[in-house]
């Protein structure tokens, strides 16, 4: 028997490392939406605004890793 | 891919080689993101001026859209980032902005299009530095230049000792990095939506047609069907990044003239 053999490239498991923090951080954003909305109904279309720009900011973490792992390929 | 799955003929993954696109009518630089994008122009052009050419008190069907989405734009975009008094000048741009974006990624799930034009770097880089330009422009004017590098780099309330930490980091984050992060941020979503549509689809048509045992044809038709599941997913996120490229630059206006507190 042969040992399991995977080809590919390790620049996809660093994007994948890289997308723990942005992932955390999303569900972070939205996580506080819910909790707001919840509490302050008549505040959602505002928060979600808000919500909107922080989900944008944190997302490019994830995006800039995968930029660099097209970078660092090969 | 795993070693030991029986594969008929070998499958290649998608890659950046499927962005490379040929040249329309023997011509090598009319390419399919330049047909699509002046088409989007000459379609948003019509459509805002058939909407506004016979305006009425009681709007028609085509006035009322019109209405709507420029009133998208002008009130939960503009006026919420910039200000109710200085917004009006900068609708236009982020009206025009939000439509040209909008169109552009929808593009990529219109049947016999689908391909999304900014996910050639190019394009995302262009439109970024116009806002870049628009926004330390209006800034510079409104403060001067050494005053507006201080509005920038200088937060207010930050004591002094700080301050030789804090004018980098600011001057690098509210300067230099924010084109980059915005071209990037829509060009990734864009090219990574169309690789995922990509490896679902040649994914589970390989699997269906290819692969040569039942079993992987049955997951070669879920893959196929999840792959309609994240064209959905596609859609939205198109919408959102139109969206949110809009309303960055409308508060990268609105910080760069506000006033000192």
């Amino acid at each position: 028997m042969t040992a399991l053999e995977i080809t590919g490239d390790i620049a996809v498991l660093g994007y994948g490392l890289a997308a723990i923090g942005p992932g955390v951080g999303v569900g972070l954003i939205f996580a506080a939406v819910i909790n707001g909305t919840a509490r302050q109904p008549e505040a959602q279309s505002k928060l979600q605004a808000i919500a909107w720009i922080g989900f944008g900011v944190t997302e490019v973490l994830a995006i800039i890793g995968i930029a660099l792992a097209f970078v660092f390929r090969g | 891919m795993i070693a030991g799955v029986p594969t008929s003929d070998s499958f290649t993954p998608p890659g950046p080689k499927d962005f490379e696109l040929p040249g329309l009518f023997g011509t090598e630089w009319l390419n399919k993101p330049i047909l699509v994008s002046s088409l989007t122009v000459i379609v948003i052009i019509w459509f805002f001026w058939a909407a506004s050419r016979k305006a009425e008190i009681v709007p028609s069907k085509l006035q009322f859209a019109g209405e709507l989405g420029y009133n998208f734009v002008r009130n939960s975009i503009a006026r919420d980032a910039i200000g109710s008094a200085e917004h009006m000048k900068y609708v236009p741009y982020l009206v025009a902005l939000f439509f040209f974006i909008l169109l552009n990624n929808v593009a990529a799930t219109v049947p016999l299009i689908q391909f999304p034009t900014f996910s050639h770097i190019g394009w995302a880089y262009s439109a970024a530095i116009l806002s870049w330009v628009i926004y330390n422009a209006v800034g510079i004017r409104k403060h001067g230049f050494l005053g507006y590098l201080r509005h920038q780099t200088m937060p207010a309330g930050v004591p002094g000792w700080l301050m030789p930490l804090m004018i980098p980091i600011e001057f690098i984050s509210n300067i230099l990095v924010r084109p980059i992060s915005l071209s990037l941020r829509l060009f990734a979503n864009m090219f990574a939506g169309h690789i995922l549509l990509l490896v679902f689809v040649l994914g589970g048509e390989y699997l269906l047609l290819h692969s040569g045992s039942i079993a992987l044809a049955g997951v070669g038709v879920v893959t196929l069907l999840m792959g309609l599941a994240i064209a959905g997913l596609e859609l939205f996120v198109q919408m959102i990044q139109a969206y949110i490229f809009t309303v960055l630059s409308a508060q990268y206006i609105g910080s760069a003239i506000a006033e000192d507190h």
